[in-house]
């Protein structure tokens, strides 16, 4: 059975905690364990933060589009903005690459998202947005699979 | 939210966090760290995460702001009680190569010479 939900929130650094919280209770019902809870709302943080500080430079009047599905114990997460979208992919990928050092940002974002996901995808083009597409096969399935 | 708790115990900042630790919550902590820094006689940074229930890569890069400060006065910054979950992520960082962990906060005061 296919299951899924559609968020979009304004681009504030206090719906960060609203937007990982939310993906993970929704996700809930396909029982994950604690560390794939974890994962799923380490991720979420990431991309959505990315979003509001790169992609919108933190104007509140951007928005941010969350989409989950979830099918056979499989997760599918969409996070897309409007935004400035990235100019160099393989340079952002790489850990501790970071354009903003001066905001104290890690560059660990896309590490952690690849870290934790079973597939990670980024569609992005200057002015057009960003848009990040996380896979994760949660346990269960893995265990069905053997 | 995050709790921002800090006392200061001889020439030592302790900071106990609790609840989440993200872009949102970064900024408060680097602000009260850094008043703390110009108002107090701080030499050292025990930073005590045991009731941080989450963090992500922004908090990383607060911790290693608060690593360079410290270290630019000629201090260290010890990181104590962590849970799996943030290990995970200053592992993958290589946080720890420059950031030295102890188990507890008594031994984190311990190893700098404060005696609790």
């Amino acid at each position: 059975m296919k299951n899924e939900m559609h968020l979009e929130f304004s681009a504030l650094s206090q719906n960060e905690s609203f937007a990982r919280v939310t993906v993970a209770s929704f996700i809930a019902q396909l029982d994950p364990t604690m560390d794939e809870l974890t994962e799923i709302k380490t991720v979420v943080s990431e991309a959505v933060t990315n979003a509001i500080i790169h992609g919108y430079e933190e104007n509140c009047e951007g928005k941010v589009y969350i989409s989950v599905t979830l099918e056979d114990h499989v997760v599918y997460m969409t996070i897309r903005d409007e935004g400035l979208g990235i100019t160099d992919l393989e340079e952002a990928r790489q850990p501790l690459f970071t354009t903003k050092p001066e905001l104290e940002r890690s560059g660990m974002g896309f590490t952690i998202m690849e870290n934790f996901m079973d597939d990670v995808s980024i569609d992005s083009s200057p002015e057009m947005g960003t848009t990040i597409r996380l896979t994760k096969h949660l346990s269960k399935s893995k265990a069905l699979c053997n | 939210s995050l709790g921002i708790d800090m006392n200061v115990k001889e020439s030592v900042l302790c900071i106990r966090l609790t609840g989440e630790l993200d872009h949102h919550t970064a900024e408060t902590l680097k602000q009260k760290v850094t008043q703390s820094l110009e108002k107090d006689d701080i030499r050292h940074i025990v930073l005590n995460l045991e009731d941080l229930s989450f963090m992500d890569s922004s908090g990383l890069g607060v911790i290693l702001g608060r690593y360079k400060q410290i270290k630019q006065i000629g201090g260290e910054m010890v990181v104590c009680a962590i849970s799996p979950a943030v290990k995970r992520l200053f592992d993958m960082s290589g946080l720890f190569k420059i950031i030295r962990f102890e188990q507890s906060e008594q031994q984190a005061l311990l190893t700098l010479g404060v005696a609790s």
